[in-house]
């Protein structure tokens, strides 16, 4: 059996739909909301990466990078939003943090 | 000159009114007060002029209404009667305003004070100078306001203040007869002026007009129309209620107010009308009638009273009675004699009674008086000249001017005019015997007052002591110098067709009639001297006997309780049944209040969406997204191959 394009994408998808699920089911840490949304993003590049391989065209690969770049960026924000969060509400439980109920 | 009497005094109200907090208290006060006395001057060469060298005036000042038939032109009517009056409202006006520099000397609001009573001066000329309905009205209702201001001048009381609605409101149940005698005359005669009516009144007699579906004489119900708007403002009987009440404000208020110049404006209208009112024999008789049972009726209520303004304001409330029976019986020179007369003896009462409570600090019940005779000697004599004019001691101005309402309503030879005689001569003796009784309760007997209130006890500054002494020989010497002016042989050549005098019918009356009064006096004065003097514990015995009699007087025949009962409480149940039910339940509950509470309702089911939780967001989120990605999946046209 040789590994094609539908392979790429069935990894992809799964990995994508782990990540919504990690948000969804996740009930306590707001870290387990980061991490599904890092795998999200993950999932995509999979894809481009996939596409990219499968048309011979590198301006995929090259946005896999810009998406990797954009994602650490993203990490490093959410990261410093959840120290700051610890700091003013002792807490980074998820069911904790709903000031926005209304 | 004449436009200088009139506008003095407003020029006076208004610097004291506008600009009373920057010129001060004091210069207030000198302002108000100098120009009015000013006016009063000009008041008694006005009289000269008018009254003695017959220069009658129409000083046309501004056209005011000009619209279709309904010309109103401002223009001052300087005759006989205007002079009189004037040469009263100023002078007491004068008096008063002097006075009040002593008497409101603690009182923080004497620029206001001052502004007001010069105001109600303005008013008062207006009124009595008028030469139409318009102009008349005008100063009617301008006096109305002045003596809103002036009953609630203490406006922290609150019984003041309800004084002082309790006054405006009964005087808009007489008003509001009043403007409809206005239209009235206005339907009839197509004209608001003085001169066009009475000229053309005597075409109009026995004319009907509609009236709330009846046809009625015309001339008749236009002065019973008038007439109630005279009951309102004068205090006759059935709308009498608020001239008590008005006690509430400052004495010198009372009066110049509520005794000698703005109670009297329906006297001096019924007289300034008298062409009209001869021509309409069943309301003259319906004047009378009121006036001779406002005379009995307050006396009555003034023998038990025991505020001293009150026992003097039932007195006014009486004695404007006898001048509206003089004028029921077409003594209309007899009733302004009266009111001239009256205007100093009464504001000397007032004035001397605000000098009594000057002196005790606010103490106004007579049965915290006693004694005081030796202590205020001179207000002993002021009130004792007052009193002795008022119950008609010979020679005195109020013996001359009742005798001749007494005579006059016994010479009109009809039952009216003998209902009006037994009436006043009655109220006569009563007068006398509530009179003394408040002379002896205040200054005879033994001192019931406190006995620091009692060292302290002065007589009053020479502010309040000068008017005192002029109003005292004006109480003394008006009713023999003005004799034979008002209502003696010199009376056609003094009124001079500005009132209808009945010359040539004079009815000689019996001896008995001309010395009946002089009785009646000295009988009240004996039995008041019984009562108060040599036997006082007998009122009280009396009073225990008779209870329910003694309780009758003093809740005045339970006017008060049944006007309450009759209008004030279904009134205020009516009131209390709109707001409540009408307002509150059925438009606001329906209308702003139940639209929002519908809204808050929603809303509060729409907040629940909100929970808070960042993945419930997140979730919303992905399905909008998963949802517009579907849609334009689909509804572009689908995946292209």
């Amino acid at each position: 059996m040789t590994i094609g394009l539908s392979h790429y994408l069935t990894v992809a998808a799964i990995m994508f739909t782990l990540g919504i699920f990690g948000i969804f089911l996740n009930r306590k840490n707001v870290i387990v909301i980061l991490m599904s949304i890092e795998l999200m993003l993950l999932a995509v590049n999979i894809n481009l990466v996939a596409f990219s391989a499968f048309h011979g065209d590198l301006v995929g690969q090259i946005f896999a990078m810009i998406v990797l770049t954009v994602a650490a960026a993203e990490a490093a924000i959410g990261l410093a939003i959840i120290v700051v969060t610890f700091r003013n509400r002792g807490t980074i439980d998820v069911t904790e943090i709903d000031l926005l109920k209304g | 000159m004449y436009q200088a009497i009139l506008f003095l005094p407003l020029v006076g109200a208004l610097v004291a009114g506008l600009f009373g907090r920057l010129v001060g208290a004091r210069p207030s006060e000198v302002i108000t007060t100098t120009l009015v006395l000013i006016t009063a001057l000009l008041s008694w060469l006005a009289f000269y002029q008018v009254a003695i060298q017959g220069e009658e005036q129409r000083i046309e000042l501004l056209r005011f209404i000009d619209s279709g038939d309904l010309k109103a032109v401002w223009s001052l009517r300087i005759d006989t009667l205007t002079a009189v009056m004037l040469v009263v409202v100023t002078m007491v006006s004068g008096l008063v305003h002097l006075y009040s520099i002593g008497y409101m000397e603690e009182d923080t609001g004497r620029p206001r004070f001052f502004a007001y009573l010069s105001l109600f001066t303005f008013a008062m000329l207006a009124l009595v100078t008028a030469d139409d309905f318009v102009q008349l009205f005008f100063g009617w209702e301008g006096v109305g306001l002045a003596s809103y201001l002036l009953i609630g001048f203490w406006y922290h009381k609150p019984s003041a203040n309800a004084a002082a609605i309790k006054a405006f409101i009964v005087n808009r149940v007489g008003d509001f007869g009043f403007a409809l005698g206005i239209f009235a005359i206005f339907t009839l005669f197509n004209s608001v002026q003085y001169d066009t009516v009475f000229a053309s009144a005597p075409d109009h007699v026995g004319e009907t007009m509609n009236f709330l579906g009846m046809q009625v004489d015309a001339l008749t119900l236009i002065c019973l129309l008038l007439f109630m708007g005279a009951m309102g403002k004068s205090a006759q009987f059935l709308l009498h209620t608020w001239l008590p009440d008005a006690m509430e404000g400052p004495t010198p208020v009372s009066a110049l107010i509520h005794a000698a110049t703005m109670v009297t404006a329906g006297v001096f209208m019924v007289a300034r009308l008298s062409p009209l009112y001869e021509l309409a024999p069943i309301a003259l008789g319906f004047v009378a009638i009121i006036g001779a049972t406002t005379a009995f009726f307050a006396a009555t209520v003034g023998l038990v009273q025991t505020d001293i303004k009150r026992v003097v304001a039932y007195s006014t409330c009486s004695q404007l009675g006898y001048m509206f029976a003089a004028e029921g019986v077409g003594a209309y020179g007899a009733g302004m004699f009266h009111l001239f007369t009256h205007a100093s003896f009464k504001a000397l009462l007032f004035l001397g009674a605000g000098a009594v409570i000057h002196a005790l600090h606010h103490e106004q019940d007579l049965r915290r008086m006693g004694a005081l005779r030796k202590v205020l000697p001179f207000t002993w004599a002021m009130m004792l000249v007052g009193t002795l004019s008022l119950t008609g001691f010979p020679f005195t101005a109020g013996f001359v001017s009742k005798d001749a309402i007494i005579e006059a309503t016994y010479a009109a030879q009809s039952w009216v005019g003998n209902y009006a005689f037994v009436l006043t001569l009655f109220a006569a003796m009563l007068t006398s015997f509530y009179s003394w009784r408040l002379m002896f309760l205040a200054f005879e007997g033994k001192p019931r007052e406190p006995k620091e209130v009692l060292e302290h006890a002065h007589e009053p500054p020479w502010t309040m002591g000068v008017p005192l002494v002029i109003l005292a020989l004006g109480a003394l010497l008006t009713g023999g110098l003005f004799f034979h002016l008002f209502i003696g042989a010199g009376q056609a050549e003094f009124w001079r067709g500005s009132l209808v005098t009945h010359t040539g019918e004079h009815h000689e009356v019996p001896v008995w009639v001309m010395l009946a009064p002089t009785f009646a006096m000295a009988a009240g004065f004996a039995v008041a001297w019984y009562f108060y003097i040599t036997n006082p514990l007998v009122p009280f015995g009396l009073a225990k006997r008779f209870r329910g009699a003694y309780l009758f007087l003093l809740n005045a025949w339970y006017f008060d309780a049944l006007y309450d009962a009759l209008f004030v409480r279904p009134a205020k149940r009516l009131g209390r049944f709109l707001w409540k039910t009408g307002d509150g339940t059925i438009i606001d509950g329906i209308g702003p209040d139940g639209i929002a509470a519908r809204v808050i309702d929603i809303t509060n089911r729409v907040v629940k969406l909100q929970t808070g939780y960042i993945y419930h967001y997140a979730f919303v989120m992905l399905i909008g997204v998963a949802l517009l990605i579907t849609y334009f999946i689909f509804a572009m046209g689908g995946l292209k191959p």
